[in-house]
């Protein structure tokens, strides 16, 4: 960000503070400056645990914070975060230090034209080009630094435009990238465009992206080949969209330009990218169908990027996302951005109260499937290999199993006060592939049984626990987890968790990971201490997942809302 | 900079003493489950009053409050006239269990997609679920962040207070 930037954005604030006194006027009316925000401590004390492999930091402690403002007044609105690791959190980017500004935009907001300058998150589409957004508990924030422009010239039609660089680092100060991303994206929606549709049942909407960055190029010289590394990437994408009475169909097609980087180990090959799913849901029931193409899709703002920084698309798993803990955080699948083929589905289906499965108060059933293999590629010899490393032959599954993940959830409640799910999952999970564990390279087959059970002994109170057991012979073998939670709304909530990896081939190793946690929630602010073992793992929120290491101590957590 | 910071920081927070209780809905741009797109800061109820509940398909709390919600809706819809938006902070890799997922469990709510966050960030959302609670008059009352079982007794006191 340049000066002249920053002192246009703090002369902007600067106004909108300095508007105050005249506001308690106006107070309830719309034109009154409204204040959002929040906060967040997360604050982790470390003892030494040989066994688990807990490591201690030289501080012995870490701490994250942030604190978000975000003011809003008629069609002006700015935002400002401050950040604080003293040192980072182990797990997150550990060059994440000190304290300082982490993000800054100002922003004017009218019926036809929106335009943010600072840091901004956006999306074009599915993502597929052109996503950037922030995760605070995985450390994750692309965010763009430098302009949007989204202009809507008539109804049904909005134009975005969006030009900067993408956050990187954090040292005090927010650290952006080297690399220029610049895009552009169409949306219209026929049926607001044109007149007469307004009133059709089908809605059809279309839309198309192209996105570039711009790296200072270098030259690469590879088995005496001198290969110039293009400084200008393009990326593109078309998406149509259907919604007819009951069904829902959503298709995106994305391409890439040569684009030789760190992630496909400096080939010229073009990338591309095909997303599609259809729905069909009614009162009870509803079926989504999923199918997943992506070839050579990584797409970051410097060639040498890797892991997560500076993505400038998002590539989803097409497998579900898991919430019951051993299903979650020992083989969760992430997509393979070099290249992999999907198919996915998945149905949910309540049988009615006073049917025969129903029962009193229903029964509620959800299954789901997926299966991602390798692409069905020829790896090409001598030049060609250097420069292309190898072709695809179609859009079907290559010979390389990466996961299968069929999973079963039945909800039933039994009487005003018990409620029981059961779940069962099946894993086939390629750990060569996808590296989350260092114990095992090869196939994992694992099934997992959940039995969750909450009793409600008055209408504010209720104890929840749950059962959870992982079979397999591979890898660490098998694992049982026993949770105990008891809440006493709507303040309290105090819980036991107990991993026990009973089955490790090791005996060492065939430890208890307990942990307790107790909870104060009052409105919009949360408290949570804890303390025990936590195992390394994989932790995942909303579908990114990032590694955490083995730890035992004190974790203290604080949230709040205003 | 940094000199002409502090006070411009010093003033953020005094100013966010003095208006925390009559917050309004920031205005972002969301799409329902029909493609149909809605300002969030011209959501309204006829003068009565809104939740505003932020859940996902992958969060276990969110869907249990919400289907606790829908059991007592007909009846908090009969005595306060509430409307609820649910707004799905599902991003590109389960947002199209949405649509199946609500349809399944026959939610009569109005539910908004905020695939990027920009919505829930634009709240101060950490992590959902969290309810907000606005009157009539778009004035944003009360606000919880996760569900237990029983929670939905105090949404429902919180609505009773505003028919007063």
């Amino acid at each position: 960000m340049t000066r002249a930037l920053r002192i246009k954005i703090v002369t902007a604030l600067a106004f909108l503070i300095s508007s105050q006194p005249h506001l308690i006027a106006q107070e309830h009316t719309d034109n009154t400056l409204q204040v959002h925000g929040n906060f967040q401590v997360l604050f982790q004390q470390y003892n030494p645990d040989s066994i688990i492999g807990a490591q201690v930091p030289d501080a012995q402690a870490a701490m994250n914070s942030f604190g978000n403002v975000l003011l809003n007044k008629d069609k002006f609105s700015a935002g400002i975060r401050f950040e604080s690791y003293q040192n980072a959190i182990l797990g997150f980017p550990n060059r994440f230090k000190g304290s300082g500004i982490g993000s800054r935009f100002v922003r004017y907001n009218h019926d036809k034209i929106d335009i943010t300058v600072g840091n901004f998150y956006e999306q074009f589409g599915n993502g597929l080009i052109f996503r950037s957004y922030w995760e605070p508990n995985l450390g994750i924030d692309n965010a763009m630094d430098g302009i949007r422009v989204i202009f809507r010239p008539f109804n049904g039609v909005a134009l975005k435009g969006i030009y900067g660089q993408q956050r990187l680092d954090f040292d005090s100060k927010i650290i952006n990238g080297n690399g220029i991303v610049r895009g552009f994206d169409a949306e219209v929606k026929i049926n607001d465009l044109v007149s007469n549709w307004n009133e059709k049942p089908l809605k059809i909407t279309l839309g198309g992206s192209y996105v570039s960055k711009y790296e200072d190029g270098v030259t690469i010289d590879r088995d005496s080949f001198l290969l110039k590394i293009p400084q200008n990437v393009a990326a593109y994408s078309g998406r149509l969209g259907l919604e007819y009475k009951n069904i829902s169909m959503n298709v995106e097609y994305a391409g890439k330009i040569n684009d030789p980087n760190a992630d496909n180990f400096f080939i010229y090959k073009e990338g591309e990218t095909i997303l599609g799913n259809i729905t069909f849901s009614s009162k009870g029931i509803g079926i989504s169908l999923n199918a997943k193409f992506v070839d050579n899709m990584a797409f970051r703002s410097e060639r040498n990027a890797l892991l997560f920084d500076l993505p400038i698309n998002f590539l989803p798993a097409i497998t579900r996302q898991h919430t019951y803990n051993l299903a979650a955080t020992l083989y969760p699948y992430a997509t393979v951005l070099n290249g992999e083929c999907g198919v996915g589905g998945e149905m949910f289906y309540n049988f009615k109260k006073e049917s025969p499965l129903g029962g009193k108060y229903g029964t509620y059933v959800s299954l789901n499937v997926a299966a991602v293999n390798s692409l069905d590629t020829t790896q090409l010899i001598g030049r060609d290999a250097l420069i292309y490393g190898y072709s695809t032959k179609s859009y079907l599954f290559g010979q390389t199993k990466f996961v299968r993940d069929v999973n079963l959830e039945v909800r039933k409640k039994i009487s005003k006060s018990l409620n029981i799910v059961y779940a069962h999952y099946y894993f086939e999970f390629n750990t060569a592939v996808t590296p989350v564990t260092q114990d095992f390279k090869g196939i994992v087959y694992s099934h997992i049984d959940v039995l969750d059970v909450q009793y409600k002994w008055n209408s504010r109170n209720s104890i929840r626990t749950e059962f959870q057991s992982l079979l397999t012979e591979q890898d660490k073998g098998n694992w049982a987890t026993i949770l105990a939670e008891v809440n006493f709304s709507p303040h309290w909530s105090f819980s036991i968790l107990d991993q026990y990896n009973y089955g490790n081939n090791n005996p060492e190793s065939r430890v208890h990971y307990l942990f307790g946690n107790v909870g104060y929630t009052f409105e919009s602010t949360r408290i949570m201490l804890g303390y025990g073992k936590r195992r390394a793992g994989i932790f995942c929120i909303g579908g990114v997942c990032r590694a955490v290491p083995a730890s035992n101590g004190l974790e203290i957590n604080i949230t709040s809302t205003f | 900079m940094k000199r002409k910071l502090l006070p411009i920081i010093l003033s953020l927070f005094f100013t966010i003493n003095s208006y925390s209780q009559a917050g309004k809905l920031p205005s972002v741009r969301l799409k329902n489950l029909e493609g149909k797109e809605f300002d969030t800061a011209q959501l309204q109820n006829d003068g009565k009053p809104i939740l505003v509940c932020f859940w996902a398909t992958w969060c276990s709390p969110c869907k249990k409050e919400l289907n606790t919600y829908a059991e007592l809706y007909p009846d908090w819809q009969a005595e306060t006239g509430v409307k609820v938006y649910a707004v799905t902070i599902d991003d590109q890799r389960t947002v199209a269990s949405v649509k199946p997922y609500v349809n399944s469990v026959s939610w009569e709510y109005e539910i908004l997609l905020d695939v990027n966050k920009n919505f829930s960030q634009a709240m101060g959302v950490s992590s959902p679920p969290h309810t907000f609670l606005l009157d009539g008059n778009g004035n944003i009352v009360w606000q919880h962040v996760g569900y237990t079982s029983g929670d939905e007794e105090e949404v429902h006191a919180e609505l009773l207070k505003l028919k007063k």
